[in-house]
């Protein structure tokens, strides 16, 4: 596998991460490279700081040490006003949609165009049809957020995300809870924006058979570190008991399935002595 | 005994610390001031579900209080043979005190505490981190509009209250108890100055206005990101915007009324 | 989900009620009616006490209120209280010999001028004074003379 440091065909450049939350180490020395124009994934078990990782790309938090470097800007160093500059350039699309509630399905995927520019309404109208339809939501434009299902607001929030058609999108779970023909469409929509756009897409999932299909390379990161990487052949054909583990999804191995604990029979034990 | 220690210190520190937030907090919504001037659309919407929507709850308040002070005040003043200044003592209550103070606890329990759930909701679901992310200031573009909003509002709620208030005790005062109409209104006015009793008010109920507000926005964006957290600030934003209210008003009316 | 436009209206609807209630506060409720409405005519009138009178008080002919108070200050050369009024216009028949009482509306309650009329066919003007004046009843002043009546009757009899 190549070295890719700091040259200008890295867009993302993260090197010796480390993170956590009080006494929970999130990342302990992570490197990983997004490359301009290029798909690539983050894969980990549920839990490991998939979506806090994107939070650090965004600059949301800031790592303990470490850096972040984001088209040659170190995000962590970055002034207020510098981040939301660099931000414009980001598209994030949230776990959950995040969708603005009190407004209505066309004016959440209008909001980031009024605000950052002065189209006129008939173009803004334009373009934000344009978004809804190629997620195939344009009849919904006029559905408020509660009246959405879960599958339905991930792709509003999609649709979003790509308004501004921005340098880079970041996607956390795109796949989640969409059924098959959305799943393909999705993807497809990924494909197509990263390569006609020319962006860079991070995508975070735990769909391997979609994810595998899309991605020009994948990172998987467990217990804080990146445990393998590689373009997807690469990483199906790997030896490692861990990437092995989780690209064909076996329930016991070298990933553990739980949150950190004492030992069980201890815990079990010792139920009497808590409050 | 140490454990007991413990909490109180640790208690101590998380309220300056949070004092300190809530000042960082209001330095940052008045800096967004010139951004809100520039949309002032954003304070319209949000002066309807904060002023309009309280609208008859002040209303149907302040008749109340009205026709209850014309009722109490009328019962001892006749016994001195003064039911002719039944006008200014209601008036004068009305306008220095129960007004503004009334008209501030009301707000703070009607759209104060819609402000907390509503800016703590868009917390607990993100909506104010995908704004970030989107390069958009939640502080300039939700916060401050919500606050010009709330300073808008409760000088004209309060001065709504105290009218109205007005012309309850005239009805009761004047309508039921026979007092003579002429000498309700004219001893009011004698005796009702406009910049040491009515301004005052005025003012008054604008220092509320950004208190209940701050509070309000505050505990809003500062919730534990949880459905149980958003109720606990809720609950929070109308006990500590009443506490200090009715603490503001009493140091308000110290510095205004001493040689009246 | 209310309509823009609809929401405007309300909001304005809702200015447009708070405003008319400071505006009540102020013109019905207080006494900025009175510093409005300047016009009419300024007369003065001296007293050699005026008591509880305060710059606003009422003006009243058979207790109807025709003015109030502009002005009190103290005039070194005749001793005495000097206080300017203003008359309402359309009260312009008041004799020229009327006089001008200090009274107190209930017992306890505040000081105002009286003005009983006279019998002249010439009336008061901007700038005339009123000549017949009667001071304010002032309590102590009254109990001391009728303490002191009583004693000097006593020793004379
Ligand atoms: N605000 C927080 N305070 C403390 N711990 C947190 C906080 N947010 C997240 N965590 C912890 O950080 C870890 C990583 O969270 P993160 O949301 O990044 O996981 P993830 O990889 O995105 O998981 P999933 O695939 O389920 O979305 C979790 O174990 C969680 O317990
Ligand atoms: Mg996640």
């Amino acid at each position: 596998m190549s070295e890719m440091t700091g040259s200008s065909e890295t867009l993302v450049q993260v090197r010796g991460l480390k993170f956590s939350y009080g006494r929970r180490v999130i990342f302990d020395g992570v490197d990983m490279d997004f490359l301009r124009g290029k798909v690539t994934t983050i894969m980990g078990p549920s839990g490991t700081g998939k979506t806090t990782m994107l939070r650090m790309i965004g600059g949301q938090l800031r790592p303990d040490s470490g850096q972040v470097h984001v088209d040659g800007q170190s995000v962590p160093e970055l002034s207020r006003r510098q981040l939301f500059e660099l931000r414009k350039k980001m598209g994030m699309m949230f776990q959950t949609g995040a969708l603005f509630t009190s407004m209505s399905v066309f004016d959440n995927v209008a909001f980031p165009v009024r605000e950052h520019t002065n189209l006129p309404e008939q173009l803004i109208r334009d373009l934000v049809l344009m978004k809804l339809e190629a997620v195939g939501l344009r009849g919904a434009h006029k559905l408020m957020p509660a009246e959405l299902s879960g599958g339905m607001a991930r792709r509003v929030a999609l649709a979003r995300a790509i308004a501004l058609d921005p340098l880079m999108i970041m996607y956390d779970e795109p796949f989640t809870g969409q059924d098959p023909i959305t799943v393909g469409v999705i993807m497809q929509l990924i494909r197509k924006i990263n390569d006609t756009l020319g962006l860079t897409s991070i995508i975070v999932s735990h769909d391997v058979a979609e994810v595998s299909a899309i991605s020009d390379y994948i990172y998987l990161i467990s217990n804080g570190k990146v445990i393998g990487h590689g373009a997807p052949s690469q990483l199906a054909a790997s030896g490692s008991g861990w990437v092995t583990q989780f690209m064909h999804g076996q329930p016991d191995g070298p990933v553990p399935f739980h949150y950190p604990a004492p030992d069980y029979a201890t815990d079990l034990l010792d139920g009497a002595g808590h409050e | 005994m140490l454990n007991w220690l413990q909490r109180l210190g640790r208690g101590a520190l998380d309220n300056f610390a949070g004092l300190g937030r809530a000042s960082l907090f209001l330095g940052h919504t008045l800096s967004g001031l010139p951004s809100v001037l520039a949309h002032p659309r954003r304070v319209i919407a949000q002066l309807h579900s904060i002023g309009v929507l309280s609208l008859v709850i002040i209303l149907v308040a302040g008749l109340a209080v009205g026709m209850v002070l014309g009722l109490q005040m009328y019962n001892t003043l006749v016994d001195f043979g003064a039911e002719a200044s039944l006008g200014p003592a209601i008036a004068l209550t009305l306008v220095r005190e129960l007004g503004p103070v009334v008209a501030a606890l009301l707000f703070a329990g009607r759209a104060g505490s819609a402000l907390t759930a509503e800016i703590g909701l868009m917390k607990a679901s993100e909506q104010l981190s995908g704004m970030e992310m989107m390069a958009v200031d939640p502080m300039l573009r939700i916060v401050a509009p919500r606050f010009i909003a709330g300073v808008l509002a409760l000088p004209l709620l309060s001065a709504i209250f105290s009218a109205v208030g007005v012309l309850g005790g005239y009805f009761v005062g004047v309508g039921l108890l026979g007092v003579d109409d002429g000498a309700f209104w004219s001893q009011m006015q004698s005796r009702v100055d406009f910049y040491d009793d009515v301004l005052n008010g005025v003012i008054k109920s604008v220092v509320f206005g950004i208190i209940v507000s701050w509070v309000a926005l505050f505990q809003g964006y500062d919730t534990v990101p949880t459905t149980e957290g958003v109720s606990r600030s809720t609950t929070r934003t109308v006990v500590y915007a009443s506490l200090a209210v009715l603490g503001l008003d009493f140091i308000l009316t110290a510095l205004m009324f001493r040689d009246v | 989900m209310f309509k823009v436009r609809t929401i405007e209206i309300m909001v304005g609807v809702f200015v447009a009620i708070g405003i008319a209630a400071l505006f009540m506060l102020a013109m019905k409720v207080s006494n900025l009616s009175s510093f409005a409405q300047q016009e009419g005519f300024h007369v003065t009138a001296r007293f050699q006490n005026i008591g509880g009178l305060k710059v606003l008080s009422p003006v009243s002919m058979s207790g109807v209120r025709v003015g109030r108070v502009t002005a009190i200050h103290y005039d070194q050369g005749s001793y005495e209280a000097e206080v300017d009024l203003v008359i309402t216009g359309s009260y312009d028949k008041i004799p020229v010999d009327s006089s001008a009482s200090i009274f107190t509306s209930g017992l306890l309650g505040e000081q105002y001028i009286s003005i009983e009329p006279g019998g002249e066919e010439r009336y008061l003007k901007q700038g005339d004074r009123i000549k017949l004046t009667q001071s304010a009843l002032v309590l102590e002043q009254m109990i001391g003379q009728f303490l002191f009546s009583k004693a000097a009757g006593d020793t004379t009899q």
